[in-house]
């Protein structure tokens, strides 16, 4: 604590150089708070995602179909809130190379389940009139120029012969990562046209009552049909979206590549500041050993020194980031959460105090073996 | 009593023994000390003079345990300071030495007060302890007006002045002034002079000081010269 007004001293002696490194610290710390809250936005809308919903499928594949009948015996579970089904229909529009998912849906229930698909209620109600209608997703929409009304044909690969649909709905995802490829028509139509297969679906989505009992609900499931003949697996719906974190995973890779770039010339920038301050101190800590300060104690100020610049520039960044994710911002709309952690701001500061530390640590051990006749006659 | 002949002086404070000390630059090896001797009693107040490179700067950094010698023994209050190394050396010097330099060698970006504080600030002293010792110390030097003062704010004078103020600051066993007055004009070489004599007179410190001017070296009780590597008593 005596030591205290040197170390000061020490630290705002350069205030154009101090002031020029802190800010470098806190633009990279921001840039750390940033990218920890996207982190979490995705993170967290995966999790939000399967959060009460379940998908329950036949255990040997998902290409193996469930009875339509298990629609009730779910139900009766307890636990269980709602339900819906799908199944996969595998066509082709013009050309296999025009590639999109079409499914089958429960008219009535699907979109309930999935509140985050958002279609306009004029179309729903000219969809649930229409046994041929479908609803797509925006992004299918505009990549083919489908227009509300227009008679879509798609050649059937598991289901034989053309099928022609209307396009009655047009839906948009609440949130960017939602998904609006998907092209959906009628359940009761798939039934009334296929010639095979009736009387089974594809796979159901479960809503629980509480997503704390989504294990329990799933397992009674699972329960529920084991040693029938068509045994089920029931997975909260984030385990679906294990293949969309593996894309996410490469992002994360972006983020920890690009963290690690600016913390490497963080490590650069504060290191050649303290080399640039051990030198031309070089006389002073000759003097500070001379009067019996020992190695150590000179090798402990230069660190200290060091340490508190990064963390005073990593004070400022994480500030600043944290205001940033407090303000009203239009991004917040495509983010189901921004949101800076206390625990990733301690993270942020870990970080910056780690990077004053090893960028200290080389002009520290030159200060400390600094030998004082040399350092002397150079004065 | 000063001596340079190596014969025995039972109350001597600084005892010298067949100093030696080289350089290595590259192959080249420079016998800088070639079996000095030298004995200071407390209350000594000696001068060395010499040619520029002839060693004084090396001798007083031996005496202050900033380098080790090549040979030989230095012993100060009966201890042994050429066998010591890093802390304990570190340590010893904080106790025993205080070094005053031509350059004063202050740091810049703190005042007089806390220049003068920092060797304090190794000692297990209170503040308050440390206030007085520092405010004595600056009033023996008379700059008791100028504690607040950075040293761009004081003439070279009283630069040299706090330096001083600092060197005595923890009550070292003796002082080592390299060219004190060396980049001084005439009159403020003089009043560090003054000082210098006083510490001797009223505080009973011993100095050892190394100096290129005459009226400096005057003020001395005596002055030995370096030649060929070992001192020999000046005739006045
Ligand atoms: N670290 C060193 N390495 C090599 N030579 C040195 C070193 N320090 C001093 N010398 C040499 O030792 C001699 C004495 O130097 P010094 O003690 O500074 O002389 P003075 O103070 O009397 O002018 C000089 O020739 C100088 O070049
Ligand atoms: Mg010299």
């Amino acid at each position: 604590m005596k030591f205290l007004p040197l170390i000061l001293r020490n630290l705002f002696r350069k205030k154009i150089r101090t002031t020029l490194t802190v800010l470098s610290i806190a633009v990279a710390l921001f840039l750390y708070g940033l990218l920890a809250t996207i982190d979490t936005a995705f993170r967290s809308g995966v999790d939000a995602a399967g959060a009460d919903r379940l998908i329950c499928r036949n255990k040997t594949s998902l290409i193996m179909p469930l009875p339509v009948s298990y629609r009730e015996r779910i139900l009766q579970i307890d636990g269980v809130a709602d339900l819906t089904y799908a199944s996969w229909f595998g066509g082709v529009y013009q050309d296999p190379h025009n590639f999109f998912q079409q499914f089958a849906i429960d008219k009535d229930s699907y979109l309930r389940i999935y509140p985050e698909l958002v279609v306009p209620k004029a179309q729903m109600d000219a969809f649930l009139n229409d046994r041929e209608g479908a609803i797509v997703g925006r992004h299918t929409a505009e990549r083919f120029n489908f227009t509300l009304g227009q008679r879509i044909p798609i050649q059937g690969t598991i289901f034989a012969g053309t099928w022609e649909f209307n396009i009655r709905g047009i839906y948009d995802g609440r949130r960017p990562e939602d998904d609006t490829s998907l092209f959906m028509f009628r359940h009761d139509y798939l039934d009334e046209r296929r010639v095979w297969g009736r009387g089974v679906v594809g796979w159901y989505i479960v809503k629980v009552r509480n997503p704390q009992e989504a294990a329990k609900v799933a397992k009674a499931i699972d329960a529920r049909f084991a040693n029938s003949a068509f045994e089920s697996v029931t997975e909260p719906e984030k385990v679906f979206m294990i293949g969309f974190l593996k894309q996410m995973g490469n992002i994360q890779l972006l983020i920890l590549s690009i963290g690690l770039v600016v913390l490497f010339t963080l490590l650069l920038v504060t290191g050649n500041t303290m080399a640039i301050a051990v030198r031309e101190r070089t006389g002073e800590l000759a003097v500070l050993k001379t009067v019996g300060f020992t190695d150590r104690a000179v090798l402990s100020l230069v660190l200290v020194e060091s340490v508190a610049i990064a963390l005073i520039g990593g004070c400022v960044g994480v500030g600043m980031a944290k205001l940033l994710t407090l303000a009203p911002l239009s991004i917040k709309n495509f983010m189901p959460v921004f949101y800076f952690s206390p625990t990733r701001m301690i993270g942020g500061m870990l970080l910056a105090a780690a990077v004053g530390f090893i960028a200290g640590l080389l002009p520290a051990i030159l200060a400390m073996r600094l030998r004082i006749v040399d350092a002397l006659r150079r004065v | 009593m000063v001596k340079v002949d190596g014969t025995n002086n039972k109350d001597a404070l600084i005892r010298v023994r067949d100093l030696d000390k080289k350089y290595h630059r590259g192959s080249e090896v420079i016998d800088v000390l070639q079996g000095l001797n030298l004995d200071v009693s407390v209350g000594d107040f000696v001068a060395f003079m010499g040619p520029s490179g002839s060693g004084k700067t090396t001798l007083l950094n031996l005496l202050g345990g900033l380098d080790v010698p090549s040979d030989g023994t230095i012993t100060v209050a009966g201890e042994q300071i050429n066998r010591m190394s890093g802390r304990v050396l570190s340590a010893w010097r904080a106790r025993h030495v205080g070094f005053v330099f031509q350059m004063y060698n202050l740091i810049p970006v703190l005042t007089a007060f806390q220049n003068v504080e920092l060797p304090l600030l190794l000692t297990k002293l209170s503040k308050s302890d440390r206030r007085r010792h520092v405010e004595t110390a600056l009033s023996i030097v008379g700059l008791s007006d100028r504690m607040q003062h950075y040293p761009r704010q004081l003439s070279g004078g009283q630069e040299q002045r706090v330096a001083i103020a600092r060197a005595i600051v923890a009550d070292p066993t003796f002082l080592l002034c390299d060219e004190p007055t060396g980049d001084l004009d005439r009159k403020s070489a003089d009043e560090i002079m003054d000082l210098l004599v006083r510490l001797i007179g009223e505080h009973r410190k011993t100095i050892l000081m190394v100096t290129h001017d005459p009226r400096a070296a005057e003020r001395a009780q005596s002055v030995l010269h370096l030649e060929k590597g070992a001192l020999v008593e000046a005739h006045r």
